[in-house]
């Protein structure tokens, strides 16, 4: 059957008329779409404002929607418990007994810790978080790695902050509403972080891949020194991420680096932290520097 | 007197004495669902790849082909504005993409009148093919052959997807004509 079709126009001038206004309009908008999207790649911060006027707006919905997420998990999770809660207390026993000695161990260190850092005279250079999130969603759909966060600047976040969870980094704010920001996940294409091998200084840039992975690109080229599962920290360097928040573990070798998994999956965290950035002074004096030398000349 | 039989009055709509189609229902309705299926991305899916289907774009699909005289062919500027605010992508490019998919399915109408499940379908998979790679060159990402192949996945879904998304929306279609307005 052929649908019902109200614009077939026949000889209708009127309809004829309105068939043509309908082309010129839907013309109109695909070019006004065309100029919107030029200006938003030339100059992305261009529609900052209103996106996150609109996130700010629906993120009720999405604040629900990651506690249903968080919840469901765990109701799945409750009920598999009961399955094999027999071996598994038996197994908790002796994990706990193995636990004990290594926080005894632990203590012993860190007071031999505390005291080596007093004998250097270091201050440890702990950061107080701005704030804690959610992860309200991602733009699960794009081609770019996005995600939203349930706090903006009337906690204080600032454009720039890193955003770790405790299994490692996550991303670096990118725009920030009053109730919700927009972050740039460290698997984004765009996103480049600097870091360095744990276990000594191998330092390399982390480069998105977009599919989940990170790709390893070693600074100083020579023979390839990495191996698989090697794990990889921030350096600190650019003075955007304190240095040794875990980011990332090798899983596959190439000529100039590596092929990364991603230690914290977005998809598998509640809560996110949002740190400020590390070296704000050192950064806000670097721009200061710059735009003083270009009004001198 | 002979009675009538009670179904003569009411139909799948409800009945038909008394009352009528709301317009804000039959035109506010296609409208309203496009708009919400643009709000994925706060779904509680946080994906480490592009994999969730474009609801928004699947939606229009399949609204436009069940019914083409719901939405103006302009419709694609305020429904593209609308998921511009919260796909991630750069702004203007679902504008620039529903327009264009408005003026496209226009024409493909006007040369194929008659159609059936099929050629929905194949109509629908052909769109997606184009729409998913157009959004990728203009999402502003570094582009690579890998960000093509990881579009596939999402590809195939949403092709897969379309059939059940063209069922949803002839369920949203008869509530959509449901008679709720009382005359008189």
């Amino acid at each position: 059957m052929p649908p019902p079709n109200s614009q077939a126009s026949g000889s209708n001038r009127k309809a004829q008329l309105g068939l043509f206004t309908g082309y010129v309009l839907a013309g109109l908008g695909a070019l006004i779409g065309a100029l919107l999207l030029i200006i938003s790649l030339w100059r992305p911060e261009t529609f900052y404002g209103l996106r996150s006027m609109a996130s700010d707006i629906t993120a009720p919905a999405g604040d629900v929607g990651s506690v249903g997420r968080v919840e469901t998990r765990n109701f799945f999770e409750s009920i598999a418990g009961y399955y094999d809660a027999g071996s598994k207390n038996a197994e908790l026993e002796r994990e706990l007994a193995v636990a004990r000695v290594r926080l005894a161990e632990a203590r012993a260190l860190e007071q031999e810790n505390a005291r080596l850092k007093a004998v250097l005279n270091l201050n440890n250079g702990e950061m107080k978080p701005v704030a804690m999130s959610r992860l309200i969603g991602s733009s699960s759909s794009s081609a770019r790695r996005f995600a939203y966060i349930s706090v903006g600047s009337d906690n204080g976040v600032e454009v720039g902050m890193p955003v770790t969870s405790p299994k490692g980094l996550i991303g670096r704010v990118l725009e920030v509403g009053s109730g919700t920001s927009r972050v740039l996940l460290l698997t984004d294409s765009e996103s480049m972080v600097p870091v360095r091998r744990a276990t000594d200084n191998v330092v390399a840039f982390a480069e998105g891949r977009a599919d989940g992975t990170l790709r390893l690109r070693l600074i100083n080229l020579g023979i390839n020194p990495l191996e698989e599962g090697d794990i990889f920290v921030t350096s600190g360097a650019g003075g955007l991420f304190r240095p040794g928040v875990a980011v990332a573990m090798v899983t596959q070798l190439e000529n100039d680096g590596a092929i990364a998994r991603l230690l914290s999956n977005p998809a598998a965290t509640d809560v996110v932290v949002i740190e400020p950035v590390w070296q704000s002074e050192v950064l806000e004096a670097a721009d200061t520097a710059l735009s003083e030398d270009v009004t001198v000349e | 007197m002979e009675r009538f039989d009670n179904k003569a009055r009411r139909d799948a709509f409800g009945s038909k004495i008394n009352r009528d189609q709301s317009p804000v229902l039959s035109y506010g309705l296609p409208w309203l669902s496009i708009l919400l299926a643009s709000l994925t991305p706060l779904w509680p899916i946080i994906t480490p790849a592009p994999i969730v289907p474009p609801f928004a774009f699947l939606l229009l699909l399949s609204w436009r082909m069940l019914r083409p005289d719901i939405f103006p062919l302009w419709a694609g500027l305020p429904l593209g504005f609308w998921d511009d605010l919260f796909s991630g992508q750069p702004f203007g490019s679902a504008i620039l993409l529903f327009s264009l998919t408005f003026i496209a399915l226009d024409l493909i109408e006007r040369r194929f009148p008659w159609r059936g499940f099929w050629h929905n379908w194949l109509t629908a998979a052909l769109f997606i093919t184009v729409y998913l790679p157009a959004a990728v060159l203009i999402s502003g990402a570094a582009l690579s052959l890998l960000q093509f192949s990881l579009i596939l996945p999402q590809l195939l879904l949403s092709v897969a997807a379309f059939p059940i998304i063209m069922r949803i929306v002839a369920l949203l279609d008869t509530i959509r004509l449901l008679r709720i307005k009382t005359i008189g």
